[in-house]
């Protein structure tokens, strides 16, 4: 994935709202109305946001001029998780060497 | 009891992890030269040298080497030494590909004779904490390439052999 788009989807991670909307579309499509009304946001509001989710990708539009319901789209979420799984991994094997030092440390303390 | 990874903020990348031991062992464990150098270090990289000067305004500086015998330092000053509940320092490497100065706090929480670790690493820019998040993957990539230059070579060094 290019980066600049990599960008986008942590930027547009880090907001709560966003975070709420994509958890909402996560249960499937909705309207900017329905999207809005458990937000107590404005419609203009709730499209700002919808806006920086669409340049992140994350969100696509459906063509229906009256309706043009929002949807989830999956993949650079999936991206965005393996990037966090891949730092994890790489220390997670760190904390497992404390793991072992500090059952060491217990058994001297007399634990 | 794996580590977790999140991002609240767009510079802020926080790690949380519970460990089986009492905070007093696990801040010393963070805070202690002859303990830190049997287990700091990402995948593949591990302390050679670790000098610290434990209180606040105190400076510290950690040499680390990776798999490909490589060298890196970090370095800087404690801003709250709190035993053995909270821990923070500033870092800065040697050779950092982003700019500005990172504060790391570590908060050691007792639950039950255990600790629940939350490590907040604050990057000075939002495009540093993206580099550095996306550094695992991008090294996962470029050894698993490295791998290959390895097997290709190889293999047709064995061909060249026959």
């Amino acid at each position: 994935m290019a980066t600049d788009l990599l960008d986008a989807t942590f930027a547009a991670l880090a907001d709560p709202t966003r975070r709420a909307i994509l958890t909402r579309l996560a249960a499937g499509e909705a309207t900017v109305t329905e999207l809005a009304a458990p937000f107590h946001m404005s419609q203009p509001a709730i499209s700002k946001h919808l806006k920086v989710l669409e340049r992140a990708g994350l969100v696509s539009r459906g063509r229906d001029a009256q309706r043009r319901p929002c949807r989830l789209e999956a993949r650079p979420l999936k991206t965005a998780v393996d990037w966090l799984e891949a730092y994890r991994d790489y220390w997670e094997e760190s904390y497992q060497r404390l793991d072992a030092l500090l059952a060491e440390l217990r058994e001297g303390d007399g634990e | 009891m794996s580590v977790v990874v999140s991002t609240p903020s767009e510079r802020a990348i926080v790690l949380t992890r519970a460990f089986a031991a009492p905070p007093r062992l696990v801040f010393a464990a963070f805070t202690r030269p002859e303990l830190l150098t049997r287990w700091y270090g990402a995948r593949g990289w591990h302390l050679v040298s670790c000098d610290l000067d434990l209180r606040v305004g105190g400076a510290y500086r950690f040499v680390s080497q990776g798999p490909g015998g490589e060298r890196m330092a970090q370095s800087g000053l404690y801003r709250a030494v709190e035993p053995p509940a909270r821990l923070v320092l500033t870092e800065l490497f040697d050779d950092q590909s982003y700019p500005g100065e990172t504060v790391i706090t570590h908060e050691f929480a007792e639950r039950a004779g255990q600790t629940d670790l939350t490590t907040t690493v604050l990057y000075a820019t939002a495009e540093g904490r993206d580099r550095v998040l996306r550094y695992p993957m991008t090294r996962g990539v470029a050894e698993s390439f490295a791998r290959l230059d390895t097997l290709l070579t190889e293999g047709m060094d064995d061909e060249l052999d026959s």
